[in-house]
């Protein structure tokens, strides 16, 4: 009989979510064009040194505000850098804080916001002050007030940007943990003696994954411009080190913008093109993730 | 007591249960008042019986419900339950017992749309379940859930499929399913077919039945519907604002009930039928009153047709009649017998 | 029968709604006659098409709804009667006639009030949207609408804001809202689905009271058996957007003719019965409306169903205007 039933089920046909999600991803055209362009360029950055032969730090003053075209593709900077090495190993650090930053806010969201949700009470009451406290400065510049305090530098930067990033995907966890823990399937789980934790993080937080995952695409979208801002201001990150962000502040006299628009178009291109592919990747990922739309 | 207990065969005993919600007001969330929600119920549930619960919009029949199933936590009293052959009190048992008696008592809710994770197949929320009571084995774990799937009429394969590819009708099947993966004795069923339509809620309540039959299952079957109730139930208690204020057999009930209140409820139910003698129809004036302030006296007697003087000071206890002392009811008018 | 003894006559109306690709038949070929002054029960399961029947005839459907065929005759008291499809949702002739000759009140009551207006302003402008009365004496008549329905204090009450009444109020006021400017008909949508059996009594009761005092006819749309055997004198059931049987309450419930309306009827409790006597569910679900079966509707459900059931039925009289849409109706005999 058991046995019967085991080879019954051999043939039963999985139709696992993830296949599910991928199709209705691949259905997504503008996500699908959107996971593109961040793939490709983070694709690019990485591989960086096998597509151009070129130091990005290595100064070369004989090939000084070289326009594109030869042996420099998208030309060299005033200190005879070449601009296309420089936007490759500059797009690493600049990713690499974008992503770390908006993923390590959404980590300290995602858990004290289920907490939060799910328990309530003093905890929760603490921590929607400190939100409050955290969200009531503008961003940008409680980012401005912070990188002073503790000084420019890639891993300070990514502290700032968690530091700050965390309070909307906390809101946004808490708020569905509120109105998701009152329905009835959590209370089937309850019934069952699965324990409160097991409860909050592996039936109630996947239906929070979509919006979690968008606010991920919309901060590191925001964490790139921000590291760029910062940069161009001169708090970010250091200027010998290349980032999209130091490359634009270099080039950001008007007689540079006006003459030797090489320095600042390709870089400027890079990273709208990167925002937007974020975002709209990040779009189509909320309709995928959410499980009422088939 | 507990040789009357025993005398009767009951499972369930719950005595003098009271559920108070606080309600708080101002920043500092003070108490300023409860709401009644269960105001001092005292019933029995007899092995292999299904007990109807029965009352309007609010009067506490899912919180009586959901404190049987030990989701709340009564405020007081004591709810008994038969483990082999020893009662205990399922209010205070230890961390493994409470596992135990979880096995033992198990609910379905009343919206199917909302008792299924959305995210989650159903292989996945039979299986934690399972695994935490003692199923080790994984494709015993699976052998067991295409059963329960097929004891409720749906193939075993549905079994990879999300709650969203299932009609109403079908997922309500499914909570069945989920509910009794864990063999319970007594499973509490809230509004289990008001969400379904009228075509579909037939097949649900005969799947009960014969469950029941098959494996000796007890009920508590909770609705607003008396003619669901009836259809479903072998007694049947009539709740209004917290309290019980009649308990009978379902067979009887129609007939020879007591309580004004049952008289009202029953003459109120659209009977899908016509010819036939002639219904007296009692339409009860005005709106229940709230539970945070419940009136003084008989709950009811603001809106009884046939209330007196004594009703309004004086509440009746809930008490069986003289000619039948398993019918009782809790009402100044009953020929009940004496305290 | 005189023609102008049917308040409304609906031919073969047919409602479609668009949704992305797909086409969805809301109602499919409705045709119904309703008797002047009397109650005519529309019944059927969830997605029938009950309640876009109604709204096509108040032609207020949504956007994405089009009537693609049919004819609705409306016959006004001492007015001439007219195709109330001939018109635009928005012609003059319709705003007068929805409120004023033809009222509706609908299934949910919480949300049909508006909740930051008080409640007696709310029936005030309603009034005087359809008569020049002056403000005071529409209070007046406001007032007396509600006592006429038993709402206590009225002149008080008006005063109070909607989520101030309970369910079971608002609906009150809802049919108060509905009878006001004395409608010829007026169609309940599920008046009281939302609320306790205690109170759809006192509703039931209410509106049978009312139709007695100022005999307007009512079409009432529900569910629930019961209802309709209480309330009406004739009885549609309706089925995937096509009306199944038709007939008088008699008809219906002593000679329920098609296979879907005896199905329905052995499909519910009946209080009494204490449970002896099995309930016999109907087979399977509603199909998707999108994807409605060829021939007759009921088929993939249906225990009769034979070879000639892949045809659509005829809808034939077996006598007395009992309507019955199937094959196996006497008088309807397949036909090859
Ligand atoms: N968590 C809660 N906090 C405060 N009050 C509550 C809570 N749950 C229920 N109540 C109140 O307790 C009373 C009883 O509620 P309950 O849900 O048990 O009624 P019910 O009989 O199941 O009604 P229904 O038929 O509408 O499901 C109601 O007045 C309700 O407002
Ligand atoms: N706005 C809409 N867009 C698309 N389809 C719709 C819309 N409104 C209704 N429908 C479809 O039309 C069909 C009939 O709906 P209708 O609301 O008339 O059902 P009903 O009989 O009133 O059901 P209920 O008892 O649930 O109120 C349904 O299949 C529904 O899916
Ligand atoms: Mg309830
Ligand atoms: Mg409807």
């Amino acid at each position: 009989m058991a046995t019967a039933l085991v080879t019954k089920q051999k043939r039963i046909k999985k139709s696992s979510l993830a296949k599910r999600n991928l199709q209705k991803l691949l259905n997504n055209k503008l996500a699908v064009l959107g996971l593109f362009i961040v793939v490709t360029m983070i694709l690019l950055c990485i591989a960086a040194p096998l597509l151009t032969p070129y130091d990005p730090g290595k100064i070369s003053l004989f090939e000084r505000d070289s326009a594109p075209g030869g042996e420099h593709i998208f030309g060299t900077d005033k200190l005879g850098r070449d601009v296309f090495a420089r936007i490759l190993y500059g797009g690493r650090i600049s990713i690499l804080i974008g992503l770390s930053g908006a993923l390590g806010g959404m980590i300290l969201g995602v858990v004290i916001g289920s907490l939060c949700g799910f328990f309530g009470g003093i905890l929760d009451a603490i921590f929607v002050k400190v939100a409050e406290l955290v969200s009531i400065v503008p961003q940008l510049l409680l980012v401005l007030i912070l990188s002073t305090i503790i000084g420019p530098g890639v891993p300070n930067l990514i502290y700032v940007f968690i530091f700050t990033g965390w309070v909307a995907t906390f809101r946004l966890v808490r708020g569905r943990f509120f109105s998701l823990r009152e329905e009835s399937f959590v209370e089937a789980c309850r019934a069952f003696g699965i324990g409160s934790l097991s409860i909050a993080f592996k039936h109630i937080l996947p239906n929070c994954l979509g919006p979690v995952a968008v606010q991920l695409t919309l901060n590191t979208a925001g964490f790139i411009l921000q590291e760029a801002a910062l940069s161009f201001l001169g708090l970010g990150v250091p200027t010998g080190v290349p980032t999209w962000g130091n490359i634009m502040n270099a080039a950001k006299e008007i007689i540079t913008i006006t003459e030797s628009p090489w320095l600042w178009i390709p870089t400027g291109v890079a990273i709208a093109l990167f925002v937007l592919g974020v975002n709209f990747f990040g779009d189509g990922l909320r309709d995928v993730l959410d499980p009422s739309q088939l | 007591m507990n040789n009357q207990n025993e005398a009767r065969d009951v499972l369930l005993d719950l005595k003098n249960i009271k559920k108070y919600y606080p309600i708080q007001a101002g920043i500092f969330r003070k108490t300023v008042g409860h709401v009644k929600a269960v105001d001092d119920v005292s019933l029995y549930v007899k092995k292999g019986e299904t007990l109807g619960l029965v009352g309007e919009s609010g009067c506490g029949k899912t919180t009586l419900g959901k404190c049987i199933v030990r989701l709340h936590r009564p405020t007081s009293g004591e709810l008994r339950y038969k483990f082999g052959n020893k009662y205990r009190n399922l209010l205070s048992l230890n961390k493994k017992e409470s596992l135990d008696a979880r096995k033992k008592i198990q609910m379905v809710f009343q919206d199917p749309y909302s008792s299924l994770n959305p995210v989650k197949n159903i292989f996945t929320a039979f299986d934690e379940p399972l695994k935490i009571h003692g199923w080790s084995n994984a494709d015993e774990r699976k052998d067991r859930i295409a059963e329960l799937l097929e004891s409720v009429n749906l193939r075993a394969d549905y079994m990879y499929r999300y709650p969203n590819e299932f009609s109403g009708g079908q997922r309500q099947r499914i909570c069945i399913a989920r509910a009794m993966c864990v063999n319970p004795e007594l499973i509490v069923c809230d509004e289990p077919v008001s969400a379904l339509d009228v075509s579909i809620q037939a097949q649900v309540l005969n799947l009960m039945k014969d469950l029941q039959k098959e494996l000796g299952l007890t009920y508590v079957f909770i609705a607003h519907d008396l003619s669901v109730v009836e259809y479903m139930s072998d007694r049947i208690a009539v709740m209004y604002l917290g309290k019980v204020v009649e308990l009978a057999s379902a067979k009887r009930l129609y007939y020879h009930f007591e309580h004004p209140y049952t008289e009202a409820l029953l003459s109120a139910i659209p009977i899908p039928k016509i010819g036939g003698e002639k219904r007296q129809r009692i339409v009860l004036e005005g709106d229940v009153p709230s539970p945070a302030n419940p009136p003084a006296g008989c709950r009811f007697h603001t809106r009884c047709h046939k209330s007196m003087d004594i009703c309004k000071t004086q509440a009746p206890t809930f008490r069986p009649l003289k000619n039948d002392p398993d019918h009782m009811v809790a009402c100044h008018l009953a020929d009940t017998a004496d305290a | 029968m005189n023609k102008q003894d049917y308040i409304l006559s609906i031919k073969d109306l047919k409602t479609q709604f668009k949704v992305g690709k797909r086409i969805v038949k809301a109602v499919d070929g409705v045709t119904l006659d309703v008797r002047r002054g009397k109650t005519l029960g529309l019944v059927g399961e969830s997605g029938c098409g009950k309640s876009v029947t109604a709204h096509s005839i108040m032609q207020l459907l949504p956007k994405a709804a089009t009537i693609v065929d049919g004819e609705i005759q409306f016959r006004p008291k001492d007015k001439p009667e007219f195709n109330i499809l001939k018109y635009k949702r928005t012609d003059k002739k319709l705003r007068s006639m929805r409120g004023k000759q033809i009222s509706m009140i609908f299934q949910d009551p919480m949300s049909s009030l508006n909740p930051v207006y008080r409640v007696g302003d709310q029936i005030v402008e309603n009034i005087r949207q359809h008569e020049n009365i002056s403000k005071k004496q529409a209070i007046k008549k406001t007032v007396d609408m509600l006592k006429m329905l038993s709402i206590p204090m009225a002149e008080e009450r008006i005063k109070d804001y909607p989520h101030q009444f309970s369910g079971g109020m608002k609906q009150r006021v809802m049919i108060a809202m509905g009878l006001i400017s004395d409608p010829e008909l007026l169609i309940a949508d599920e008046p009281t689905t939302a609320l306790d059996v205690t109170i759809q009594a006192q509703i039931l009761d209410l509106m049978r009271h009312m139709q007695d005092q100022l005999g307007f006819t009512i079409i009432i749309i529900t569910h629930n058996m019961g209802i309709v055997a209480d309330m009406a004198d004739d009885i549609a059931v309706m089925y995937m957007g096509k009306i199944m049987e038709y007939g008088t309450k008699e008809d219906i419930f002593l000679r329920p003719s098609h296979p879907y309306t005896k199905a329905l009827l052995k499909s519910v409790p009946v209080l009494g019965n204490g449970g002896n006597e099995r309930l016999e569910p109907i087979r399977g679900n509603t199909p998707d409306p999108s994807e409605m079966p060829e021939g007759c509707s009921f088929m993939p459900r249906c225990d009769m169903a034979t070879e000639a059931c892949n045809k659509a039925a005829p809808n034939v009289d077996i006598g007395g205007g009992h309507m019955v849409r199937c094959w196996h109706s006497k008088g309807g005999a397949p036909h090859e």
